[in-house]
């Protein structure tokens, strides 16, 4: 097979980090290449260097034996290279046809010719089984749809080289199984693709050969077929993972918290919620899995108090509320880790210090009759900083300074400093290296070893397979079943997450 | 209420409110275009006001009203060329440069207007404009000749480009990287399009239109020049857009109005009305904080005023 | 406004650190410094370029301004209302929101002191003032905090409202002083005057008025209510990130509408500072193009109020010393605000300065590669 890429020594320096460190691969006509690797591993940098995002520090590619230089996207797709970004680079406002010409010189141009392009859309559309209406607005579709139009925008341009960017983050197993379908397809017509993934299932479901990075470097080149994901893993990481570890030594206590029948509809008039209801228990980690976007921010936003919400009720210690806002579940003992550490969990250009007493400022010991005791605060954020180990200069150091791991060090030193007996966690490890991850894991262990209830909101399954002990599936905003760790299998958690309902007799929702 | 329909229901009426819409019409749809490429321009005040000034000091020093066109273009693309510096290239918050720039030219115009044209306290006039000559026999067409053929040429350009300006955004290429860059300018990046050249070059042919709004403030008519002349005209310019939701067709309906308001403000002045000249004045400006109101913050752009770093690393 | 402070040491320290603390002082002070330097650098370059020796110029200046009891005097009187608007876009930029309003917010707290000033003159002094004070504040917080409605409930954008209620207000004064509030059988639009025990009492020797203290008072206890309240902690969480807001458990709406009203009310009380201390009557235009100069102020003084005191002055000066710079060089008066506008852009490029030498840096690097 010839070789239709090829990039010899990649290295891109950030002020920081050294995030690629003179990595080489070569990908062959008709080959499916993944690049596997952590978060933070340099994947998505190495192939925001291909496509001219970034330009590296050293290096060359090759297109087919010829050196080429990519200074932006305009250079790679000459060059024939298409890329499906990991957030899709679709404008919500404009039609299908639109986003996929935009940037695109036509026969006509500057005029824009929309009919002609429809129709080579609908003829592509068709050849892959898109379904797609190339004049609807691109909000109008649901996320799988709008992947495909991502693939379309490739196709439409030609491209000989495709570069998916954790493309199946966004999708439900079935939708998995199709795009799969789609690029063995395309992997015959002589195309080559490059995945980059750091999920071992798609690495071994779908590929010819397997690149993993770590740390910036090139850690191992293999044959799919020659190797097993516990090589995979280990090269990954860098040690034996341990797939089975924290065993669970307290017990499950009373419920502290249960959900009655809750709903939620957003501004759209979408149903978010459905008549959702669970209860938590102390001393346990429940964990709710889902692909992402399926109603997991908004509950964990609603039993936070930062949604309202519709019938039913919540109760908290006993104490029911039909209506909630996030003082009072805090007063509660409830502590949260939200989803987006930089937009809703710190202010970034906020000093450290306060930083540190974001959900608390309000109250003693840090503020008195409105008036905050800085120099308490003070003490408080130079304590903080050596209890978690954050890698900070000084208390008033502004947050946006740190690196993320630091920046979820202080969520998490806030959060868990108020000893909290319910602690609610929405993809605490998003974007961490693996020592940070362990950490946080632990931490979470820890809380529920004290006798906290804790609910763990993460859509990597292997997360929650980890650390909880029971799991409900959530899909479209309904609980597909509620089960324990121990009395349930991968294939039928991914069932669940594709929307089959576990049939109720096997479901607890109650807990013990 | 018969005398104030009397008023309003008259060619020349009409005529005249056209006649005072054109530099507000001209601005705002120079201002459609680079508003919804993602960069707010408040500094269009400030364009207006040089150009002004510059059409009428060029005009008046070489007696040439296309020279002082000429120099009221380049003063504005002048200015267009630093806010795009400032707030494209460096991401300087946008509503700050505005006003620095906007202050600026206020300081410069006035203290120009001194320097080259002494203390004279004269009024000194340069040579304008003057209404387009058509044939006799189409002016007297009754309605239609009083309100379309006693204008400036500015006024049939600010016409023509409503539709030029509407067919570009929405029948041409240039229209779509426009428009994707003002939505989602990352997106637009990954496809090829030039995030910055495509902002620039929509500031600078907002700054000709602007430009060209001042020229028809100073030297169509009175021919003059004071201080602070354009007085708030790119403010309105700039509300008409947000008030014609971003949309070429519904900011010339904003320009309008503000120019029927004005046309019947000064009517209002020289009748007898017992009614204050004040209230037409107000008037468009309360309406269109009424209409925000009911609109809401639905069809801005997405990425209005939010600064693009492509290399975010 | 985020400043760079360099950090290199990688120990903990505690902000009362002595070292920690000047050197933040420092860049707090350095970064409007160096824009008011620079600033009125260009301006000597624009001066040569007109033929005027600089040095001469700003001597001039500084003569006109800060020289002598009555120069000060003249200065801290221009300066007041500066203060007290640029403390009205503090207290509104602070929370993240843009009140350009300033103008429109003085000319209606203008209107409200008129209306107690020119009646109740049986009323003492000390409950006259207070009065005029109070109601004019409140006009203006009346035509602040509609945009703030607007923004909280509709998602307007709240530099476009206030922007259009300046032109509302300057008419409304306008139709007021030329009808309902007209001095009766006056040729000008102007009001009645101000009755006795409405008016500011004033310095010997000088047209300054009493009326500093309470601009200094004023800025102190925005000073204090900024550093040490719960309640200026919420305005720098919403200043910084909405959703953080939210999540601390503040409603965003309710702090919108009650920062633009206090943002209004601080302006209201320049508009009436002015009438019963300086024009003593209500007159049209009285104060075009406050509410861009306030945004000078806030910004040069990093959004501190004690810095405003500093910065308004500051910009007063400039202003009272224009006249005498144009009696010396016969350089106009309107020369002053192009040195305005300069320092704006020099102080909010310095914010960016980092950046623009890592790309030049960049750039370099990729030529030599």
């Amino acid at each position: 097979m010839s070789i239709v890429l090829k990039m010899e020594g990649i290295t891109k320096i950030f002020p920081k980090v050294i995030a690629n460190d003179h990595i080489s691969i070569t990908l062959h006509k008709g080959e499916v290449h993944a690049l596997l690797g952590e978060n933070g591993a340099g994947k998505s940098t190495l192939m925001n260097c291909l496509y001219g995002l970034y330009r590296p520090d050293e290096g060359k590619i090759f297109i087919k034996d010829r050196e080429v230089v990519i200074q932006n996207s305009d250079d790679a797709i000459k060059n024939g290279i298409g890329m499906v970004h990991q957030h899709f680079m679709l404008i919500p406002e404009l039609t299908v046809t639109e986003n996929i010409i935009l940037g695109l010189r036509q026969s006509r141009a500057p005029l824009l010719d929309i009919d002609e392009a429809g129709r080579k859309i609908k003829e592509l559309s068709e050849r892959y089984h898109f379904n797609i209406n190339p004049h609807e607005k691109i909000k109008n579709l649901s996320v799988g749809m709008q992947q495909r139009v991502e693939i379309l925008k490739v196709l439409y341009r030609e491209a000989e080289i495709l570069v998916l960017d954790e493309a199946t983050a966004v999708l439900t197993p079935q939708e998995v199984r199709e795009l799969f379908g789609v690029i063995r397809k395309l992997v015959q017509e002589g195309r080559s693709v490059l995945i980059i993934t750091h999920k071992l299932e798609e690495v071994m479901g779908l590929s010819d050969v397997v690149t993993v990075l770590r740390d910036g470097k090139v850690v191992g080149n293999v044959i799919t077929k020659k190797t097993d994901p516990k090589e995979l893993a280990r090269m990954m990481v860098g040690r034996d993972v341990l797939f089975d570890f924290h065993e669970r030594h307290a017990e499950v206590g009373k419920p502290i918290m249960s959900v009655n029948d809750i709903s939620v509809t957003d501004k759209k008039g979408v149903r978010k919620l459905r008549n959702l209801s669970f209860s938590l228990h102390k001393g346990e980690i429940l964990g709710i899995a889902g692909v992402d976007g399926n109603g997991q921010v908004e509950l964990s936003e609603v039993i936070t108090g930062m949604l309202p919400f519709t019938g039913g009720n919540i109760t908290i210690k006993g104490e029911s509320f039909g209506a909630l806002n996030p003082r009072i579940v805090y007063e509660q003992g409830v502590s949260h880790i939200p989803q987006d550490r930089q937009h809703t969990g710190l202010v970034l250009g906020m000093s450290l210090m306060k930083n540190l007493i974001l959900t608390d400022y309000y109250h003693a010991p840090y503020s008195k009759n409105n008036i905050i005791d800085y120099d308490l605060v003070d003490d408080h954020a130079a304590d903080m900083i050596k209890q978690y180990n954050i890698k900070a200069p000084t208390t008033e150091t502004i947050a946006s300074e740190l690196s993320g791991g630091n920046q979820q060090k202080i969520i998490l030193a806030r959060e868990l400093c108020r000893e909290p007996d319910i602690l609610i966690a929405v993809q605490p490890t998003r974007g961490l290296d693996i020592g940070a991850t362990e950490f946080l894991r632990q931490k979470l262990i820890d809380q529920r070893d004290n006798g906290s209830a804790v609910l763990l909101i993460s859509t990597e399954l292997e997360e929650i397979l980890q650390v909880a002990d029971r799991i409900a599936v959530i899909h479209e905003g309904q609980f597909m079943g509620i089960v324990r760790k121990n009395e349930v299998d991968i294939n039928e958690l991914g069932l669940m997450m594709a929307g089959n309902m576990r049939s109720p007799s096997d479901s607890i929702c109650e807990g013990e | 209420m018969h005398d104030f329909l009397a008023i309003v229901f008259t060619a020349e009426f009409v005529g005249n409110a056209l006649k005072y819409a054109t530099p507000l019409l001209l601005a705002s749809l120079g201002l459609v275009v680079n508003e919804r490429s993602g960069v707010m321009n408040l500094s269009v005040e400030g364009m207006i006001l040089s150009s002004a000034f510059f059409a009428f000091a060029g005009s008046y020093f070489t007696g040439s009203p296309l020279l002082g066109l000429l120099a009221a273009l380049l003063a504005s693309l002048l200015i267009a060329l630093v806010h795009s510096y400032c707030c494209i290239s460096l991401g300087l918050n946008q509503v700050i440069v505005a006003v620095a720039l906007n202050t600026f030219c206020l300081g410069l115009t006035s203290t120009l207007f001194r320097i080259f044209l002494g203390t004279d306290t004269n009024v000194i006039r340069a040579n304008g404009f003057s209404f387009v000559r058509w044939p006799k026999f189409l002016t007297e067409i009754p309605v239609l000749g009083e309100i379309l053929l006693k204008q400036h040429i500015f006024t049939y350009v600010a016409l023509i480009m409503i539709f030029v300006i509407w067919w570009i955004f929405y029948k041409t290429t240039w229209g779509l990287e426009i428009r994707a860059v003002g939505e989602y300018p990352r997106a637009a990046d990954t496809m090829g399009v030039k995030v910055y050249k495509v902002r620039y070059l929509a500031m600078l042919f907002s700054s000709l239109m602007a430009g060209m709004a001042g020229t028809a403030l100073s030297i169509t008519g009175l021919n003059l020049f004071i201080d602070n002349m354009s007085a708030g005209y790119g403010f309105i310019a700039f509300a008409t857009i947000v008030f014609g939701r971003f949309h070429p067709l519904g900011v010339t309906g904003g320009a309008l109005m503000f120019g029927f308001a004005q046309s019947l403000q000064i009517r209002m002045q020289i009748s007898d009305i017992n009614i204050p000249y004040q209230i037409p004045i107000m008037l468009p400006y309360l309406l269109t904080i009424v209409m925000l109101g009911i609109i809401g913050s639905g069809s801005v752009p997405a990425s209005w005023c939010i600064p693009y770093f492509p290399d975010e690393e | 406004m985020i400043l760079f402070v360099k950090v290199n040491e990688m120990t903990i320290k505690s902000r009362n650190n002595y070292k920690n603390v000047i050197a933040k002082k420092m860049a707090a002070f350095m970064v409007p410094l160096l824009g008011a330097l620079m600033g009125l650098l260009v301006g000597a370059i624009l001066l040569i370029m007109q033929g005027v020796n600089p040095i001469v110029a700003y001597y001039a200046l500084l003569q006109g301004s800060l020289i002598g009891w009555p120069s000060i005097s003249e200065t801290l009187l221009k300066a007041s209302p500066l203060v007290l608007a640029g403390l009205a876009v503090c207290y509104s930029y602070r929370t993240g929101f843009f009140n350009i309003g300033a103008e429109g917010q003085l000319y209606m707290g203008a209107v409200g002191a008129t209306i107690i000033g020119t009646n109740f003159a049986f009323l003492p002094s000390m409950i006259h003032i207070p009065l005029a004070i109070i109601v004019g504040a409140l006009f203006g917080g009346i035509l602040a905090v509609i945009p703030g409605l607007l923004r909280a409930y509709r998602g307007v954008n709240e530099i476009v409202t206030t922007i259009l209620f300046n032109y509302v207000a300057a008419y409304f004064l306008s139709m007021l002083v030329q009808g309902p509030l007209k001095e009766p059988g006056s040729f000008y639009p102007r009001s009645l005057p101000i009755v006795e025990s409405a008016l500011l009492p004033k310095f010997p020797a000088s047209p300054l008025h009493t009326g500093i203290f309470f601009v200094i008072l004023l800025a102190g206890i925005l000073y204090w209510l900024f550093n040490k309240t719960t309640y200026g902690f919420a305005m720098e969480v919403a200043g910084g990130n909405h959703n953080a807001l939210h999540y601390a458990g503040v409603n965003l709406k309710k702090m919108i509408v009650q920062v633009m009203l206090v943002s209004g009310m601080i302006a209201g009380t320049a508009g009436v500072i002015e009438i019963l201390g300086v024009h003593k009557r209500l007159i049209e235009n009285f104060s075009v193009g406050l509410g861009y100069e306030a945004i000078a102020v806030a910004l040069l003084a990093n959004l501190n109020p004690l810095g405003a005191l500093l910065s308004g002055t500051f910009f007063g000066a400039l202003k009272t010393g224009a006249s005498s710079m144009q009696i010396a060089t016969g350089v106009p008066v309107s020369f002053i605000s192009m040195i305005q506008a300069l320092i704006i852009l020099f102080v909010i490029a310095f914010t960016v300065f980092p950046r623009i030498l890592i790309r030049i840096n960049k750039r370099r690097m990729r030529k030599n590669a």
